[in-house]
């Protein structure tokens, strides 16, 4: 299978700005692979280091060491990110834009053709169910819509892999199960997702495989059975047992 | 291109959706309409006046359009967080920075010709000419220097982190270029080493804002300035512009976005 995205001994160090302050290990030599057509989940602790993965992936911060790939172009290649969708958590849009506008914005930046691009607005507009609001500007959404838009922002340009951090924070149960429809749906259409989620019934749900890191480290790797059968336990109590929080209750 | 002129179409689109335009094209209007309807002490050669004022507030208000639009772009998507979907598409830094100056930069020039514009029709109606090659220099040399306006407080949003802080930073350092920059060298030469050598060197690398001046050009209807200096002026802005716009891709490329 085809290797998508490649992590290889990442290590990402934080040099504070504060005299005697220690440098901080926000990744400490992270390998990864996620290969075509999976729907990868990364779990973690807050501050184990999931965003900082997905900045590195996605160019935004350079690693101390180790080196990165999206399709095996270096990340820090713009054109590495030709094939890719991206879903930050909690992202304002610009507020005086509309949804139609804002979609037109991005495919812009991928070179879609006009036509091209009014059939993808027309047919994510309909799956995120914002077609009513299509022109309203971005300012009047609720947060829910907010986030819709985020989603059908991401997958404008058709991507192989998306990338989602945490997509379902902050969204009602309604939402979240929407989220969870379109993940299916891209699975099913052949496309890779590699997401970020604390939502561990959702994981267990959508994901084939799973990592967790913790402190910077990868802890796990595997298909959720296998990280769950083996303790005897449901992928939360796994995932508590994996991170030590089990050994600091009962040492 | 394509992506630099994506980008620069959605920062013009904020600035005609935004208040601060209207709020100062009509202020200008009102206070100039008031004005243009009074002849003081009967003087006929009151329309001078007039057209002093009137440029004075189209370069006010073109300082405060071009500052405060360019100062808050790339502070605003860091907040909003708008930056991460944006530069995770195939765009690279150098490519949203020249989409941000290009797009504050035609705003800056659609606002310089609604004003112009107006000020032409207002003092066509009182001296019954319009000489149009002079508002066309006056305008063109006064949008070029926006350019560096523009590319100045660009850089600047990427120093300092609060817009405010930025843009009063801007307005001292081109209000004092405007009025000062010109003696500068006079006032080396009062002063003893090493002031004297240090205010030389500032007075040799400031960009001179004051040369993109021409308001008396046309408030006094002098002739034309010849289009060799002209064109030398126009050149002499964009070498400061892309000085500057060069600053602020290298200071952005290496800033972490998280």
């Amino acid at each position: 299978m085809a290797t998508i995205l490649k992590a290889d001994k990442l290590r990402v160090e934080y040099r504070s700005r504060e005299m005697r302050q220690a440098t901080k290990v926000a990744l400490a030599g992270l390998d990864l692979e996620v290969h075509a057509g999976e729907v990868f989940g990364f779990l973690g602790p807050n501050g184990a280091g999931k965003t900082t993965t997905m900045n590195v992936l996605l160019g935004f911060v350079q690693p101390t060491t180790g080196a990165a790939s999206l399709f095996g172009i270096d990340v820090r290649q713009p054109i590495a990110r030709q094939r890719i969708g991206y879903l930050p958590e909690l992202t304002y849009y610009y507020k005086f834009l509309t949804a139609e506008e804002l979609l037109r914005f991005y495919a812009k930046i991928f070179g879609l053709a006009r036509g091209e691009a009014d059939k993808r607005i027309d047919t994510l507009l309909k799956l995120v169910e914002l077609e009513h609001a299509r022109k309203r500007p971005i300012k009047s959404y609720s947060k829910g819509m907010q986030q819709r838009v985020g989603l059908a922002q991401a997958l404008i340009n058709n991507p192989d892999l998306l990338i989602l951090d945490e997509p379902t924070s902050g969204l009602d149960p309604l939402g979240r199960m929407k989220v969870r429809e379109i993940i299916q749906r891209l699975k099913n259409e052949g496309k890779t997702v590699f997401f970020s989620s604390h939502e561990l019934g959702e994981v267990e749900t959508v994901c084939d495989r799973i990592a967790i890191i913790h402190q910077g480290e990868l802890k796990v790797i595997g298909r959720v059975d296998e990280i769950r059968k083996p303790r005897h336990a449901n992928l939360e109590q796994a995932f508590l047992e994996i991170i030590g929080f089990q050994a600091q209750l009962n040492p | 291109m394509k992506n630099i002129f994506a980008v620069a179409g959605v920062v013009i689109k904020e600035l005609y959706r935004r208040k601060d335009f209207y709020v100062l094209f009509i202020v200008t209007i009102v206070l100039c309409l008031v004005m243009a309807s009074v002849n003081i002490f009967n003087d006929d050669k009151i329309v001078r006046y007039l057209k002093e004022i009137c440029l004075l507030l189209v370069w006010l208000s073109s300082l405060v359009i071009a500052i405060t639009t360019t100062a808050r772009q790339i502070p605003a998507e860091r907040e909003n967080r708008t930056l991460l979907p944006l530069l995770a598409k195939p765009l690279s830094r150098t490519q949203l920075i020249l989409g941000k100056f290009f797009g504050c930069w035609f705003a800056c020039g659609l606002t310089l010709l609604c004003f112009y514009v107006f000020f032409a029709a207002l003092a066509a109606s009182r001296e019954h000419q319009l000489p149009v090659l002079d508002y066309v220099q006056a305008a063109t040399l006064h949008w070029f220097m926006l350019g560096i306006v523009v590319a100045i407080a660009l850089l600047g949003s990427l120093v300092f982190a609060a817009p405010s802080s930025n843009s009063t930073i801007c307005f001292v350092v081109v209000g004092g270029i405007m009025l000062v920059g010109r003696h500068l060298d006079q006032v080396a030469l009062t002063l003893n080493e090493p002031m004297r050598g240090i205010t030389q060197v500032i007075y040799f690398i400031i960009p001179h804002l004051e040369i993109f001046d021409v308001r008396d050009l046309i408030i006094h209807n002098w002739p034309l300035i010849h289009w060799n200096f002209f064109g030398l002026a126009l050149v002499y802005a964009l070498v400061y512009t892309t000085v500057f716009l060069t600053g602020a891709c290298l200071v952005f490329r290496r800033k972490p976005v998280n």
